[in-house]
């Protein structure tokens, strides 16, 4: 599904003194089977741009458009929309309320309609997806570990086999362990079901790692929009609207700044290693090896 | 002896079946030695589950020994007329920011333990004073809570805190639900209280870059305390920590790369300014 | 929509009103209450009036109270509507079965205008008192039941709390309203049995949340000493002042004035 947002505005308790503007004039294309990041700081837009995508709010200006198709044109149907573009919100276990996990993550599938047997079909293939263990699918989703929980509960989203797969700070409270696990699980994901992702996060390291392309919010208006290397280019920028890019940049551009030559277009740990060591290479340091290479596993 | 001490610390939960006829034991903590000095600055690591929460609510006397002992400033935990006394020397912040505030009105509520304590009036304000400019929070002392950003919130329940006079806080993942700002600032709002204060700060955390700023640091797993000390010691420890469900900082990580690759790099490095540094001395 | 309810929030102002003891603003909206009842026809614009210097006093923007109206006109339409088609009397107009009289009419009108005052009244309290101050108040004039072993002090400190978790409980039901509408959930359509079921997946997580909420409060108050109200001290203690005299010399004469009217000019 391609989504594309048209000059779109929406605007917080309009025509009070609380007014504020959450978007300004968003224009925005997203083709199928790209992984987004989204970022921003608190009261970017960012949650209010995400909800834009399934229908849950309706622009004060501009048009949402799915498939070329404008989503608030009269007789569209925007609930059959919801199942197409799958919104898991904050801390989504808290949705959960039936009571087994497999009958929760059928809740979906069920009120799309579908028959007992697929919507169990569904969930039972996405809860393995989502790498939730078989043993679970009977107990009660309130006596689950809070990873459990998430996981589960993105499964209730995945079961209704959306073409987009939108995510609200999926890994929020999560110990490291556990945020690891979901990314890759929504990385893989995509892989299999050449699902659209788009993740909202407020984890430099993480977007930059999974993420094919960054949207990057400030006080509604759409402030960058391309690669992850092409976004953090502007790590100075970033920084003074309250973000900032991953560690690894910084060190980079420390270096180059310093006068070692390095490329600075660099996200992840290996790169940047192999940057390193090359650019030492180069400038003739670094190649006195010390006696024992191991010593720094100890 | 330092201000909290535990000797072989065990704690079970136990839940009982609908019926009361099956009794299941969960073994949360199962042996934990502790002996934190007045004005130390603590960080406790651990996955989801290994003990911290448990451990962190005996401090506070919120629960009670099953095995062994635990003294807070030297008064023991399990004494039933100690309880409000470790309450008042040992205060606790929690993570749900929304769920720990009492009033609608941040100075009410940074008054409500003075008024608990039975403090007169008059010192409650000075406190309520004090611990508004501690934390830095004296600008919203008339906003509610509901206005609030959630290290704003999370800095109103430190001062909450404070206001009783503590000798040490103890805070369980307090930064968990917030974004890298909010964090920032209750952490910079911590550090300050511990070093001109001098207050005992016991932080309990899954974000590593916090951990840093520590003395000491504790790894639970478990149930039991399986690594201890400086953060660099830590550190050094890569795989282990991975072991753990852990994470290092990026920062440590390249270091330790590059080390493996054979830069000659100290065994630790914790902050991006000595890895530039190191780098640039190689010869 | 859900979080515009104005109701039992404190709008943070500096005016005579809010400087108010809270015993005195209990005791005045009580005694407007009570003024409402007795009014018949005339008497309403007495309290319009009153209620209206009140809410100019105060300083809240009137937009801001009529905003909490709003979650209530569902409810005003409904009593006015029933009022109006099931009072006996003379005929005005018929629609089938269905009969509009005169009395009907006139009771209606009583009831909404009743109603809207009662609301904007109480509100008022509620918008100039922080709710802590409001329980304050409330547990020092019901202090005496104490002696009948009345838990006031647990009562209030109830309510205080609740409170203060009105908002976030509206803005959570906000929240979880969608999360399930984006699982297709509809809240909408279908007939009555079809409306209360779907309210399941609504209501569980909602209440399962609050029960969580309840759960880490009363651990973050008995980890910050909290012990019941024996042995507590006041960061505020209720004081009355000049103003407080004169408000009640007001209150006093505006209820004998109601009385008055009623029972002498018959309004």
């Amino acid at each position: 599904m391609l989504i594309k947002l048209e000059d779109v505005s929406y605007v917080y308790s309009a025509k009070t003194a609380y007014e504020q503007r959450a978007l300004d004039h968003v224009d925005l294309e997203i083709p199928q089977g790209q992984f987004v990041g989204v970022i921003g700081h608190t009261g970017s837009g960012k949650s209010t741009l995400i909800q834009h995508f399934n229908g849950l709010m309706k622009p004060a200006e501009g048009r949402v458009l799915c498939d070329e198709e404008d989503i608030w044109a009269e007789g569209y149907d925007r609930h059959a929309l919801r199942f197409k573009v799958g919104l898991v919100f904050q801390y989504p276990e808290h949705q959960l309320f039936e009571m087994d996990v497999l009958t929760d993550v059928c809740f979906g599938p069920k009120n799309q309609g579908l028959t007992e047997e697929e919507a169990l079909r569904k969930a039972r293939r996405s809860l393995a997806h989502c790498g939730v263990p078989e043993e679970l699918y009977g107990k009660s989703p309130f006596e689950l570990s809070g990873g459990q929980k998430r996981r589960a509960a993105i499964a209730g989203v995945l079961a209704m086999d959306p073409e987009v797969l939108i995510l609200d700070e999926p890994t929020a409270g999560l110990d490291p362990k556990g945020r690891r696990d979901i990314f890759e699980q929504i990385a893989s994901l995509q892989k299999k079901r050449n699902l659209t992702i788009i993740l909202v996060s407020h984890s430099m390291e993480d977007v930059a790692k999974y993420a094919d392309r960054l949207i990057v919010m400030n006080h509604g208006i759409k402030q960058y929009d391309g690669t992850p290397r092409e976004v953090f280019r502007h790590y100075k920028e970033l920084e003074k609207i309250g973000l900032a890019a991953p560690q690894i940049t910084y060190v980079m551009n420390d270096l180059k700044r310093k006068g070692l030559d390095v490329d600075t277009d660099i996200l992840t740990v290996e790169e940047a290693r192999d940057a390193i060591l090359e650019a030492l290479r180069k400038a003739g340091k670094g190649t006195k090896r010390p006696g024992d290479p191991e010593r720094g596993q100890k | 002896m330092g201000i909290i001490k535990a000797l072989k610390l065990g704690f079970n939960y136990i839940e009982y079946s609908e019926d009361d006829r099956e009794k299941k034991v969960t073994r949360a903590l199962k042996g934990v030695d502790l002996d934190v000095k007045e004005g130390e600055f603590i960080a406790v690591l651990g996955h989801n589950g290994c003990g911290k929460s448990t451990l962190a609510k005996h401090i506070n006397a919120l629960l009670t020994p099953s095995e062994g002992t635990m003294w807070v400033d030297e008064m023991n935990t399990a004494d039933g007329k100690n309880l409000w006394n470790i309450r008042q020397r040992a205060g606790m912040v929690f993570q749900n920011p929304d769920n720990q505030i009492v009033a609608s009105v941040v100075e009410e509520d940074v008054g409500f333990g003075p008024e608990n304590l039975g403090v007169p009036t008059e010192e409650i304000w000075q406190r309520v004073d004090d611990s508004l400019k501690k934390t830095g929070m004296t600008a919203y002392r008339l906003h509610s809570p509901n206005k609030l950003s959630g290290g704003q919130k999370q800095r109103v329940a430190i001062a909450g805190v404070m206001a009783m006079k503590p000798k040490c806080i103890v805070l369980d993942e307090p930064t968990a639900m917030l974004d890298p700002n909010g964090r920032k600032e209750v952490i910079e709002a911590v550090r300050e209280l511990n070093r001109k204060e001098g207050v005992t700060i016991i932080l309990i955390t899954h974000y590593m870059e916090e951990v840093v700023l520590a003395d000491r640091v504790l790894v639970m797993d478990d149930g039991v305390v399986v690594m201890q000390g400086t953060p660099k010691e830590i550190f050094s420890q890569v795989e282990k920590l991975t072991e753990l469900r852990l994470d290092v900082p990026q920062i440590t990580i390249l270091a330790y790369e590059l080390r493996k690759a054979g830069l000659p790099l100290p065994e630790v490095v914790l902050s991006r300014e000595e890895l530039v540094e190191e780098i640039l001395h190689v010869d | 929509m859900i979080r515009d309810i104005t109701i039992g929030q404190y709008y943070p102002a500096d005016s005579i009103l809010h400087r108010l003891d809270p015993r005195t603003k209990i005791t005045g909206t009580f005694a407007y209450i009570i003024s409402l009842f007795v009014f018949n026809s005339w008497g309403y614009a007495v309290g319009a009036v009153f209620l209206a210097a009140m809410i100019i006093l105060s300083k809240v923007p009137f937009f801001f109270m009529t905003k909490g109206l709003k979650s209530i006109v569902m409810i005003l339409l409904f009593t006015m509507v029933l009022n109006t088609f099931l009072t006996p009397g003379e005929v005005l107009y018929r629609i089938g079965f269905l009969k509009i009289t005169k009395e009907g009419l006139l009771l209606a009108g009583k009831m909404g205008i009743r109603l809207v005052f009662l609301i904007l009244g109480t509100s008022l309290m509620t918008l100039t008192t922080t709710p802590n101050k409001l329980t304050d108040g409330l547990e020092r004039l019901l202090g005496p039941l104490n002696k009948i072993r009345i838990p006031v002090h647990e009562i209030a400190m109830m309510m205080s709390i609740a409170l203060r978790f009105i908002p976030i409980l509206l803005e959570e039901t906000d929240k979880i309203m969608k999360a399930q509408m984006a699982r297709g959930a509809d809240f909408e359509s279908g007939g009555m049995i079809k409306k209360v079921r779907s309210m399941i997946p609504l209501l569980v997580p909602l209440f399962v949340s609050a029960f969580r909420r309840a759960n880490d409060l009363a651990l973050a108050m008995e980890a910050r000493c909290y012990q019941g109200g024996e042995g507590r001290t006041l960061m505020k203690p209720l004081k009355y002042e000049g103003r407080d005299v004169a408000a009640y010399i007001l209150i006093a004469v505006y209820l004998a004035a109601a009385v008055i009217l009623r029972v002498v000019l018959k309004w």
